[in-house]
């Protein structure tokens, strides 16, 4: 990829980039010396008319100092990229110096990860250091969303609940964080009919966990769900393969007030969750799912209760 | 000067560097000038051994980032401390100087220190000063390239373990020493261990006076603090001149031996007056004194004393009165004010450090019986090497209490985030951001406790 319009700025910049150093030389050597048509001891600089310097002489080894700079300029031009768009005789890039070393530091740390992908992910979870690099992993890359504490958010799903979306398994878990997730809820409106009907199904939905609702839109409303089953089932319970919440139990992911499922029945949900896969690498993955396993599971080896374990790493 | 004028002349901006053989002396600033060199040292060169509670007494980790000073655990926020310091050791090099001239030069910069060292190396190998003359003027022969070595190889050994000491104060000395017997350095040790030799090396060695002439941006400003009572070397004209020997009629005190430029290890002659090369070592006032008890005469012919002393012929006493000047007494308070302050400021330093971060991805949420939930960061840091366990308060606001754990306990120097969750109810705050106070406090230490802001957020 060039960075110049015009080759002529590549040659400009190479011939004004040489020119500059070979200048700085020739400025040292003609200052170094001065020809006088006296015997004084000054340099032969005059200001206002009369004054004069005296010549107390830089050590040598001070002017060659600076030659050593004009060497290594020179050859710090040909070894590396400077020179318009002449890359250097090393090759050398910033993205694969970050490259490598990205793949260093990845030799060095990936280890202490793979010794638990081994493993299985509800032992990983009753392992103390493993639970305390999956807890600094979580509040590095999760917390963001899920919040410090893993109880989510509006449209961010509580992870410390034992109600899931795709599924709480180690290994559901897992596949959510390696490829992410897409939850899409259409908007209903249209299939549901009037107004009216939207709020009947919704006063349905809030009977089915119990919710105070309007007994009158709720018989309405069960009639019109018919249209939700295909997704939620005909008990409104939810499909954790294509991530349809349960509608029976108290934990919303939007907000449980008419108004806020009436607007998710007009105007649909998309949500997602995006893949992690590819940035952390399965190992690391591994590690996070256990921890965020273990959040709503007491793993086999005894941990502490859930807000103490989110404090230090249990000892 | 013979040059004939309208002949064109050659004048070299750069010349070559003219070796400076400083002639051994004895005396009473020359024992000072060793005593202090001996002080500097022993603390340089001994104390990366010490050892507290079980540890290095004085170890910079960089790669934990914490640096440990006797009891003291300094952590990266503390590094307004180094600070501090900087300007303290500024501050005093100002009273100093404008109070006594080039001390610091003169006694204890690490440059006149470990030149005075390899001079004594020099001397013992090569000999005194017209020897070593000799020596560099004769042509090769056995002795001189045998003695050539044996200094260069001790002036090594010198420099390799002052290296290697400089390098143990930010690795583990004894693991270094361990390391060292089958050298077996990382490369960073490596390159510091031969970085800091070579820098002394060839700093003590070959560079010398150079370095305070054309390298030391101290030696220049130095000259700003001097006013006309500021303490210098200084040769007293009025009782020297006209110099010339003895016997002359009409001679003044200097006898012009020479002495005091043979002595000094800058090459200058301090018999002309005050220059910017004179690192104030003192080496002429003794050579001058010794010169004079042979002869009879009284010492100080070559002083410490101000140029308002000398014109207008102030006794000691009369010096001394004039120490007390304002930028004397300025440079005075500015540094009480700051050791002071720096003091306290230790002495009061909490080893406890709390950051509160809230979540920034919800503002708050609603939860079971109209309460309002918001959650927290807290960054904690213990500085100290014990482990502590915290009770962690909240205030600001009725109601306002934490769902969870009640304390955290953290390890020796130990850094964790901790989640909390504070609830309130609705109507506790006003809509919005309403401003409250986490604190943290040791079980076992009541006194070892800090208090941080924090908003808590109530939605509309």
């Amino acid at each position: 990829m060039s960075d110049f319009t015009d080759a002529f700025w590549n040659g400009y910049i190479a011939v004004l980039t040489l020119l500059g150093v070979i200048g700085c030389g020739v400025l040292l050597y003609s200052q170094s010396m001065v020809r006088r048509q006296s015997g004084a001891t000054t340099t032969g600089h005059v200001w206002d008319e009369d004054l004069t310097e005296l010549n107390t002489p830089m050590p040598r080894w001070w002017m060659w100092l600076f030659y050593i700079t004009i060497v290594f300029a020179l050859a710090y031009l040909g070894l590396y990229p400077g020179l318009g768009e002449f890359a250097g005789k090393l090759g050398w890039k910033s993205t694969t110096q970050y490259q490598e070393e990205l793949a260093k530091a990845d030799a060095s740390y990936n280890p202490q990860f793979e010794r638990y992908l081994a493993q299985d992910m509800k032992a990983v979870a009753a392992n103390p250091q493993a639970h305390a690099i999956g807890e600094r992993l979580f509040l590095t890359y999760c917390a963001q969303c899920h919040g410090s504490d893993a109880r989510g958010n509006k449209g961010f799903p509580n992870l410390t609940d034992r109600d899931w979306l795709y599924g709480g398994t180690p290994d559901a878990i897992k596949e959510t964080i390696m490829h992410g997730r897409h939850g899409v809820m259409p908007p209903m409106a249209a299939a549901l009919g009037s107004d009216k009907d939207v709020e009947n199904v919704a006063h349905y939905v809030m009977s089915l966990s119990g919710a105070t609702s309007d007994p009158i839109k709720v018989v309405m409303g069960k009639n019109k769900f018919s249209a939700c089953m295909a997704c939620h089932g005909p008990e409104g319970r939810g499909n954790q393969a294509i991530g349809a919440p349960n509608l029976t139990d108290k934990i919303w992911l939007y907000g449980g007030s008419a108004e806020t499922i009436m607007e998710t029945i007009r105007k649909g949900r998309d949500n997602t969750m995006p893949a992690w896969g590819e940035f952390l690498g399965e190992a690391k993955v591994h590690v996070l799912a256990a921890y965020v396993w273990s959040l709503s599971n007491k793993p086999s080896a005894p941990t502490t209760e859930m807000t103490a374990s989110l404090a230090a790493p249990a000892k | 000067m013979n040059a004939r004028l309208d002949e064109p002349r050659v004048i070299r901006m750069y010349a070559a560097r003219e070796e400076i053989y400083p002639r051994e002396i004895g005396g009473r600033y020359s024992r000072l000038r060793w005593l202090c060199l001996w002080l500097t040292q022993l603390v340089f060169y001994g104390a990366a051994w010490l050892h507290w509670n079980g540890r290095q007494a004085v170890l910079f980790d960089l790669l934990t980032r914490k640096f440990y000073i006797f009891g003291l655990v300094l952590w990266p926020q503390d590094f307004i401390y180094l600070a501090a310091l900087l300007i303290i050791c500024a501050c005093g090099l100002f009273m100093v100087t404008a109070v006594a001239g080039r001390v610091w030069c003169g006694f204890s910069c690490p440059q006149t220190v470990y030149t005075e060292v390899f001079l004594w190396i020099e001397r013992k190998i090569e000999g005194t000063r017209s020897a070593r003359m000799r020596l560099d003027r004769q042509g090769p022969s056995f002795n001189k390239y045998a003695r050539k070595t044996a200094k260069h190889l001790a002036w090594g050994a010198v420099a390799l373990w002052t290296g290697f000491t400089f390098v143990g104060y930010f690795t583990p000395i004894r693991t270094l020493m361990a390391e060292s017997l089958h050298l077996n350095f990382g490369p960073w040790e490596w390159f510091w261990v031969l970085f800091y030799g070579f820098a002394t090396y060839g700093n003590a060695g070959w560079m010398r006076e150079q370095v305070c002439k054309y390298m030391c941006p101290y030696a220049r400003f130095q000259s700003s603090m001097f006013d006309r009572d500021t303490l210098i070397i200084s040769y007293d004209a009025a009782r020297g001149e006209p110099r010339g020997p003895l016997s002359r009629e009409g001679a003044g005190g200097c006898i012009d031996c020479s002495m005091c430029v043979q002595v000094c290890p800058m090459g200058i002659d301090i018999r002309n007056g005050l220059q910017y090369e004179c690192i104030g070592c003192t080496a002429c006032i003794d050579a001058c004194d010794g010169v004079m008890e042979k002869i009879g005469q009284q010492r100080g012919l070559i002083r410490y004393s101000t140029d308002r002393a000398l014109a207008e012929h102030l006794t000691p006493t009369g010096i001394r009165q004039h120490v007390l000047r304002p930028r004397v007494r300025i440079y005075g308070a500015v540094l009480m004010l700051i050791i002071g302050g720096v003091a306290s400021a230790l002495w009061l330093r909490t080893p406890l450090k709390l950051d509160v971060i809230r979540d920034r991805g919800a503002l708050g949420r609603e939860v079971d019986g109209g309460m309002i939930e918001n959650v927290y960061r807290l960054q904690i840091m213990n500085t100290t090497e014990r482990t502590h366990t915290y009770r962690i308060g909240v205030s600001g606001l009725p109601s306002l209490a934490q769902d969870g754990a009640a304390t955290v306990t953290l390890g020796p120097t130990e850094t964790a985030a901790h989640a909390i969750r504070l609830r309130a109810a609705a109507q506790a705050g006003k809509p919005g951001a309403n401003k409250i106070r986490i604190t943290l406090q040791a079980l076992d230490e009541p006194a070892l406790a800090v208090s941080e802001p924090a908003v808590f957020f109530v939605p509309r």
